[in-house]
Order: structure tokens, then C-alpha cells, then sequence
């Protein structure tokens, strides 16, 4: 199938997989899966910028159903989610700035690849670390018999004295979240969201890869509410960030409407999983994924031409 | 817990399928003939693209949710 917007022929079975695949990560781990999204479409020869701006279009879709099954499930924070939201939009701005600076010098697709190579690469490690930590301290409490009935469900992170040190710091205003169970400053929250708005503005998505761990690391927000609140979160930066690529010319709407198709059902499906597993465990479930993005950016690097 | 199993699983392989001949057609409906004039909007007006992009893209969200689930419930009810 020819798609004019891009100059580009994909088959649109291509396009309905990965939007299934990237739909169960959404659903599941409350990512956009642009980690995945943008190096499957470079790969089939689209250019960054496109792959950038198509694949936010194409997340505000898929985010709506994601955000609405969460929000079913109440694993949705709606204050936190929309402070997050002017923060992320203000960075998706500094980011789709970056990306027309780098379009005009003529190197977007080299400096975006090593970009994401190395972010890639380096949140799969970091998650890696932090929930296999988690898991065996544990199982270590759980083995002396520290933890007993509900207390062994909480969610718990190898980072918690690090979250709490980053609550206790008082720099007004301070914010107080009861869904998510925090009081923090609203500085703080923004300064998240605004780094994340920069990586999803300047790689593609809602930037989940990195605001998800930001949520529960940093913040201290409970795996399973940060999982609902940024998928809540990314309807509205992300639409903010389809318009604002696509008035620079870097969106092909009709590449989004079909992976989308996939997505929808993909999503229904990751939702409901969460219920099942607990929150390092869903940590550590994702560390692959990062991973398999970057190995797809460093085949497009070395070969140069799509498959 | 077997059975139920087995049985929601072939729901889900039905409501793939009809699913799959659903989208099929929205291919070729609509992708056909929405194409050409998206392709000149993108060129000639780029700020009503945007904004005629944000809205399919949401309105289709919305309508294939709503699709999905009607779809699961019918099948979900037939099955029992």
C-alpha cells in the first residue's frame, strides 16, 4: 500500500502487527511503545521525523482506549495526570523544536538514531537492576517472615529510600495527591513531565519509557496507578504533539489510522493483564523491550536501507 | 477452569476474525478514498490537517472501542 504523506510502501498487515504488539505493551505497561513504533517504521523506510510525528497520532488513539479501560479499573490518578500534562506538552514543544533544527542541518535520522540507541539501552538496564534488587530483598523478607498477607502485595521499589528523600524536599507549592496516597512539591511533578515531554517530542510517544519509571521511582506513585495515570496523561500531551508535528509537516495520518486498527484490540488485552501480575514484576517484564527497539535502530544504522 | 478457558479463548478468535474482515473493509473504504484529499490537505493546509488528523484519529479510537466491545458482548452472549 502506497501512503503519499510519507512517499512510503508498507504493507498494511505490517502495520496492523506492530500496532497489536505495541497496543498489549501499552495496555500492559502503560507505554506509548514508541520505542518499538519508531524503529518498525524506519525500518520499513519512513523517515524520523515522519516516524516521530506518525507515531504520536497514532498513540493518542490508542491511548484514549487504554486510558478509559484503566480508568474502569481505577487505576487512574486524575489530578496527578493533569498537572503531568503541562509539563509534558511545554518539553514535547522543546523536543519538536530540536527535531526541526536537526531536519534543516540534514542529519535527523543519524543523530535520532544514537539518540535512542543509548536511551534505549539505558533505561532496559537501569529497570533491569532496580527489579531484580526488588525481587530478591523480597523474597528475603518474605523468607525471615517479615511480610505477612496484604503487606507482601504492596508495590515496593529497590529506590523507595531515594523516592522518599525526593518527597521529603518541601519547595512550595506542595501538591497532595490522595488517589496516589503522596504529598510532593508541584515542582517536582513538572520537572518529570517536562523531561519526558522532551524525549517523546524528540523520539516519537508519549515517552512512557522514561515518565513510567519516573513515576515510581521518582515520584513514589503506586506501578499500577502510574501505568493508568500515564496513559491518561499522554491523550493529552500527545494530541498536543500530533498537532504541533503535524502543522511542521511530520505526520502521516493515514499510517497511524492503521496501525491503529491493531492497537485497539491489543490494548483491551494488556489492560486486563496488569491484574495479574505485581508491580516489580511487571518492571522486569519490560526490560526486553527497550532492547529490542534499539537492536531494530542498530540494523537500520549499520545496513542502511530498510527490509 | 479448563473449559472456560478454552471457551473464552475461542470468543476471542472469533471476534478476531470478524474483527479482521471489519478492518479489511475499512481499508478499502475508506483509506481508498480518504487518501487522495488527505494527501492534498497536507500539502496546501496544514493546520486544518492537523486538526482533521487529532479528530480521526480520536473518532476512530472511539468508534472502534465501542465496535470491540459491543463485538465481545454479542459473542460472549451467544457462547453461553
Amino acid at each position: 500500500m502506497f501512503f503519499p504523506i510519507s512517499n512510503a510502501h508498507i504493507n498494511p498487515i505490517y502495520l496492523v502487527v506492530v500496532g497489536f504488539i505495541i497496543g498489549i505493551l501499552g495496555g500492559f505497561f502503560g507505554v506509548g511503545g514508541s520505542f518499538i513504533a519508531g524503529p518498525a517504521l524506519r525500518l520499513m523506510g519512513v523517515d524520523w521525523n515522519y516516524a516521530v510525528g506518525t507515531d504520536l497520532a497514532h498513540i493518542v488513539g490508542k491511548s484514549i482506549v487504554a486510558a478509559k479501560q484503566h480508568r474502569a479499573l481505577g487505576n487512574v490518578d486524575l489530578k496527578l495526570g493533569f498537572i503531568m500534562a503541562f509539563g509534558t506538552i511545554g518539553g514535547a514543544e522543546c523536543g519538536a523544536q530540536l527535531i526541526q533544527v536537526l531536519k534543516r542541518a540534514g542529519n535527523v535520522n543519524t543523530v535520532v538514531s544514537y539518540v535512542a540507541i543509548i536511551v534505549y539501552s539505558g533505561i532496559a538496564a537501569f529497570m533491569l537492576w532496580e527489579s531484580r534488587k526488588t525481587l530478591r530483598s523480597a523474597k528475603g523478607r518474605s523468607q525471615r517472615g517479615l511480610v505477612k498477607g496484604a503487606e507482601s502485595k504492596k508495590d515496593r521499589s529497590a529506590f523507595g529510600p531515594v523516592t522518599r528523600n525526593i518527597q521529603r524536599l518541601k519547595i512550595w507549592p506542595m501538591i497532595t495527591l490522595p488517589t496516589s496516597g503522596i504529598r510532593i512539591s508541584l515542582w517536582t511533578i513538572l520537572l518529570v513531565a517536562f523531561v519526558g515531554g522532551v524525549f517523546g517530542g524528540f523520539l516519537g510517544g508519549g515517552a512512557g519509557y522514561i515518565r513510567m519509571p519516573s513515576m515510581v521511582y521518582v515520584l513514589g506513585i503506586p506501578t499500577h496507578l502510574a501505568v493508568g495515570t500515564d496513559l491518561f496523561e499522554i491523550v493529552i500531551s500527545a494530541s498536543y504533539g500530533t498537532f504541533t508535528h503535524a502543522i511542521k509537516g511530520n505526520v502521516d495520518i493515514l499510517i497511524a489510522l492503521v496501525m491503529h486498527t491493531g492497537a485497539v484490540i491489543g490494548a483491551q488485552i494488556g489492560a486486563v493483564a496488569t491484574q495479574y501480575f505485581a508491580g516489580p514484576k511487571i518492571r522486569l517484564a519490560f526490560v526486553p523491550l527497550p532492547l529490542i527497539g534499539a537492536a531494530i535502530v542498530i540494523y537500520t544504522l549499520i545496513t542502511g536501507h530498510k527490509i | 477452569m479448563k473449559k472456560q478457558a478454552a471457551k473464552s479463548l475461542r470468543v476471542f478468535a472469533i471476534e478476531l476474525a470478524v474483527y479482521a474482515v471489519l478492518v479489511v473493509c475499512y481499508f478499502f473504504l475508506v483509506l481508498h478514498l480518504l487518501g487522495e484529499w488527505l494527501y492534498h490537505l497536507e500539502t496546501q493546509h496544514r493546520y486544518i490537517y492537523a486538526g482533521v488528523a487529532l479528530l480521526l484519529i480520536a473518532g476512530q479510537a472511539v468508534v472502534l472501542d465501542t465496535v470491540t466491545t459491543l463485538l465481545f458482548r454479542f459473542l460472549r452472549g451467544r457462547s453461553r
